[in-house]
């Protein structure tokens, strides 16, 4: 029987405790399958399996931390709206990581599961941008529009690429990732055209974050697509200039020993991030959802 | 493979309510695909996600499968479908009408798809949806996020009443 079909008064504990005859309740979880079951997973002849897996595990970690670091905002943020935004933003990432490390799983035989909690920190192909602990909410909202500008602008060019599971996923994340970049500028345009003071610590935001994001533009041997800088760049200096705010003209973050985060080498913060979102799954590696 | 449009299956699949919204069906909502008969495998239920990290798939297929088991279907695999991307002008009328019913606004009509790049909208947006309680079109965005993935919050400054509206995609 389903739940419209029930008398419910508005306590929503009475929802809970009725037991319907399918078997299973949602708000506790039912588990967790494939997320790419049922579709053809087979590898086009003539791709690099080997270079496909490197770049979903890329995107995919990316998306996967980079929510985990929205997740740490919820319950902090200034007003109910933004919470529900960035629970939601990081949900919508969620999901990509899901579908991304599904897709490299499957062609190296690991389930997603095993992919996020039990690879080490060298094992992480993110780049450090997607690391970063927000220091304040206009930190927040300026690392997102660097980050979804790159990704939308490369999961739109992803969208026609050789993989034709991998173009699905790009195609399908294009739409949440424009609503993600939306809402970002919105901010940094309220934030940096506000007060003086929102204006100077937007701009601060700007400074702190801009060298992050050289490492986006870095050639890498495994993409199946590119981000033309120069689409990134008229997206970003036209909300730069709406929000009054001046571009940095900051050096990248220097590689370590020529390696970055798509390399496995990251930030101090990352091996933190790991602790708290691997512990769990390491502490019972039996569990089950 | 024998395509059975509004076979009995088909029925049976596409009365499933969804678990966000269960006076809606996933039909309504455009999340059934098909139901094909296989002679191998049975009957083939394909549903496609409305946003990627939507958490109510695992629950809409279970469903599905009790639905069907129910009825004298024993064999039912449930796939997924990525491509086409799902989107809200999938939503039927009906649909629609039974969201603005339970005090949801329906969402207008979805922005074009080019394959270029998506434009960013910079204070350009779209007019905020019709009241659901008194039809008034003088509301307001209040967030663009809501409860769920798939919704945004409105306040209608005729009436005052606070509502939700199912963002166009």
């Amino acid at each position: 029987m389903s739940n419209a079909e029930h008398d419910f008064d508005d306590n929503p504990y009475d929802l809970l405790a009725v037991d319907t005859d399918e078997g299973h309740r949602w708000a506790f979880g039912t588990g967790f399958t494939d997320p790419l079951e049922g579709i053809d997973t087979s590898v086009p002849e003539g791709l690099d399996p080997g270079a496909l897996v490197r770049h979903c595990l890329a995107l995919g970690d990316d998306a996967l931390i980079y929510s985990h670091r929205l997740q740490q905002w919820v319950a902090s943020l200034p007003e109910l709206e933004e919470e529900t935004a960035v629970a939601n933003i990081a949900l919508d990432l969620l999901g990509q990581a899901r579908l991304l490390l599904a897709r490299a799983g499957g062609i190296v035989g690991q389930t997603e599961d095993q992919l996020a909690f039990f690879r080490s920190e060298g094992e992480f192909r993110n780049v450090r941008l997607a690391e970063h602990a927000d220091q304040d909410f206009a930190e927040l909202v300026v690392r997102l529009l660097l980050f979804s500008t790159w990704r939308l602008e490369l999961f739109t060019a992803l969208a026609s690429c050789a993989d034709p599971v991998l173009a699905a996923i790009a195609a399908k994340g294009v739409n949440e990732l424009a609503y993600h970049r939306d809402y970002a500028a919105s901010w940094v345009v309220r934030l940096g055209d506000g007060t003086a003071l929102s204006h100077a610590k937007t701009q601060a935001a700007l400074d702190a974050l801009w060298p992050l994001a050289g490492e986006l533009f870095r050639p890498d041997p495994d993409a199946f697509a590119a981000v033309d800088p120069g689409a990134f760049d008229a997206v970003i200096d036209t909300v730069l200039a709406t929000a009054t705010l001046d571009r940095p003209v900051s050096a990248p973050l220097a590689p370590v020993a020529g390696k970055t985060g798509r390399d496995g080498v990251h930030t101090e913060a990352m091996g933190y991030i790991l602790a708290e979102l691997q512990s769990v799954a390491r502490a019972h590696p039996d569990a089950t959802w | 493979m024998v395509t059975a449009v509004r076979s009995p299956a088909y029925e049976v699949a596409a009365a499933t309510p969804d678990p966000e919204i269960p006076t809606l069906t996933i039909e309504d909502l455009g999340i059934l695909r098909s139901v094909d008969y296989l002679p191998a495998e049975g009957i083939v239920v394909t549903i496609t996600p409305t946003y990627s990290g939507c958490p109510a798939m695992r629950e809409i297929a279970a469903d599905v499968t009790a639905r069907l088991n129910r009825v004298g279907f024993e064999r039912v695999t449930v796939a997924t479908q990525l491509a086409p991307a799902w989107s809200t002008d999938w939503i039927t009328p009906e649909g629609k009408r039974k969201l603005a019913a339970v005090g949801i606004a329906p969402p207008s009509a979805a922005p074009p798809r080019t394959a270029g790049p998506v434009p960013l909208t910079l204070g350009r947006r779209p007019p905020s949806p019709a009241c659901p309680r008194c039809g008034s079109l003088d509301t307001r965005l209040t967030a663009q996020f809501s409860a769920t993935a798939c919704k945004s919050l409105h306040q209608c400054n005729a009436c005052g009443e606070p509502f939700e509206a199912v963002k166009a995609i």
